[in-house]
């Protein structure tokens, strides 16, 4: 790991709760944590309902209105995300801090060519003509690694496969040159001999860049072996967090539940193993990371 | 084995469309199953693998080429009895039941459609057989977890005694913890019952922790046959199954070769 000059870290959240109101009254997604977030490839992994979604997304304040953002402290490069303006918001969103999401036949305008999309997100944040976005657009479509970026430029999201989605969604993220990416569950739609080509890229282009990218996941091994530091959340509390490498030597029976519970290609066993889940891990303090 | 197979599957072949349009979706597929064996089919999304399946189970009934179950030559279109002996659980719980009627009424129906009598024992069985039990009986789909739901449908395909179990990803749309229930459950079932499974999946993980056997699928041909212990021991004879293998590990990222700017 080369050690980036700068050091301070890009997010720092203290505290952070973050409820839903419902019918059935309010709900505790994420139950005060603290964490940072520096120039590193930063892994979020939990099951579904952990929170480790809304977590991301809060960061972004893209979180809906139901939803209750609190902190002692959240920022993002010391500007306090609780307080900003909306207006201030709109300049951090996209332009600073950027999102791949999950599917990219959800995520892309399916009337928009796929080029002038990426073109789009240049021009929302950069003040440049359109034959200068459409450059610019075309360079990212071949620093994704597209073959042939002019004949993909004009292609509609339906003419493109999963994978080639995926590439034109982080092309789009990263033209407004970001700090921070959140990535959220970015190849779990896609099949494995693609999954592995799309992480390599995002591999490729934060490290060439020094980004931060939060990995949020359900794949412990996969994260493990793509990210630095890992965050494992439980119930809306972070459990363990600890340096990728040392996955397998994770200490919280949770993790290790989880570890065996994978079914693994090179070594057979009769039954896996089942998780049984304590109720003091939900009211464990929350480790800080 | 010395047995006559369970399932026998010779030259199929299903296409989709018409004139220029047309796709041989599954193009010329041979394979065995033994009774009581678990045969996995992996593969990447379009390879095929759901459209055998489906085939296999009489969903789709435009296909050629020649299928025998349990001793009897399929036609296109099944009779009544053939689901008696051949049933399926699809990928997503929440897709799968409907969500305005009770385990009740999910398990009763195939019950009277087919004419079988103790109704009530039956469905206690079942349910207990499954892990959930006879409480869960008369609750809606929706004050169900995803695993829960996954075992009524499996309950249901299981509640006409059938042989053969035809599985299309019946885990990827659950957590891992639950996932490993559902397999757990899965192999005990196959074991007291003496069930034949042929299980579609995406995650060779998934396949060669269920299976005796599995056939690795690419672009409608089945490409490679092989025995799970192959498998583990990573002899695959075919490229694309040692990509498959690979990718299938994780991301590598100290094995990965740079990539291509």
């Amino acid at each position: 790991m080369t050690e980036h000059p700068d050091s301070t870290p890009l997010v720092r959240a203290e505290d952070l709760w973050i409820r839903f109101r419902t019918v059935h009254g309010v709900i505790d997604a994420v139950r005060g944590i603290s964490f940072t977030i520096g120039r590193e490839k930063l892994g979020i992994v939990g099951e579904s309902g952990s929170g480790k979604s809304v977590t991301g997304r809060s960061i972004m304040r893209l979180l809906p209105r139901a939803a209750r953002v609190e902190a002692k402290r959240l920022e993002f490069q010391g500007i306090d995300l609780l307080a900003a303006a909306e207006r201030q918001m709109l300049d951090i969103r996209g332009r600073r801090i950027s999102m791949i999401m999950q599917d990219p036949k959800h995520s892309l305008n399916p009337l928009m060519r796929v080029g002038d999309q990426i073109a789009e997100a240049y021009r929302t944040h950069q003040n440049a003509s359109r034959s200068e976005a459409r450059e610019r657009a075309l360079e990212m479509l071949a620093a994704v690694q597209i073959r042939d970026p002019r004949r993909v430029y004009g292609l509609y999201p339906h003419e493109v496969s999963g994978g080639m989605g995926q590439r034109v969604m982080i092309a789009m993220m990263m033209i407004p040159d970001p700090d921070l990416i959140i990535a959220d569950e970015p190849t779990s739609a896609l099949d494995v001999t693609v999954r592995t080509e799309i992480l390599r890229l995002l591999d490729v282009l934060v490290e060439r860049r020094g980004l931060g990218l939060v990995f949020i996941s359900h794949d412990l091994n996969l994260v493990a072996d793509f990210c630095d530091r890992l965050l494992i959340m439980y119930a809306g509390r972070i459990v363990e967090t600890l340096p990728a490498r040392d996955l397998h030597q994770a200490q919280h029976p949770y993790t290790r539940g989880l570890l065996g519970s994978l079914p693994r290609i090179d070594r057979r066993s009769e039954r896996l193993a089942v998780l049984t889940r304590d109720p003091a891990w939900r009211d464990a303090p929350s480790a800080t990371a | 084995m010395t047995a006559r197979p369970m399932i026998e599957v010779n030259q199929l072949t299903v296409s989709f469309g018409s004139g220029v349009d047309r796709i041989q979706a599954v193009d010329g597929v041979s394979f065995t199953v033994a009774p009581n064996e678990a045969f996995g089919l992996v593969g990447e999304s379009g390879c095929g693998k759901s459209t055998i399946l489906r085939a296999l189970a009489g969903l789709n009934d435009d296909w050629t080429g020649d299928v025998v179950i349990d001793d009897a030559q399929m036609a296109p279109q099944r009779p009544r009895s053939f689901y008696k002996k051949v049933q399926m659980v699809f990928q997503d719980p929440y897709g799968s039941l409907h969500p305005r009627k009770t385990v009740n009424a999910a398990l009763v129906e195939p019950i009277i459609t087919h004419g079988f009598d103790h109704v009530n024992d039956r469905i206690a069985t079942i349910l207990t057989k499954v892990g959930l039990g006879p409480a869960f009986r008369f609750r809606y789909p929706h004050e169900l977890s995803g695993g829960q739901r996954q075992r009524v449908a499996i309950a249901r395909a299981l509640i006409l005694e059938p042989k053969v179990l035809l599985l299309d990803e019946p885990t990827s749309a659950l957590d891992v913890s639950v996932q490993a229930e559902i397999l757990n459950l899965l192999s005990d079932l196959r074991k007291d019952q003496g069930l034949t499974y042929v299980l579609v999946s995406h995650d060779l993980s998934v396949i060669a922790h269920m299976c005796d056997r599995l056939a690795v699928m690419n672009s409608g041909a089945l490409v490679e046959q092989m025995d799970v212990a192959d498998l583990a021991a990573n002899r695959p004879r075919n490229a694309y199954t040692q990509t498959l293998f690979n990718a299938s590990l994780g991301y590598g990222r100290s094995t990965a070769p740079p990539p291509q700017a």
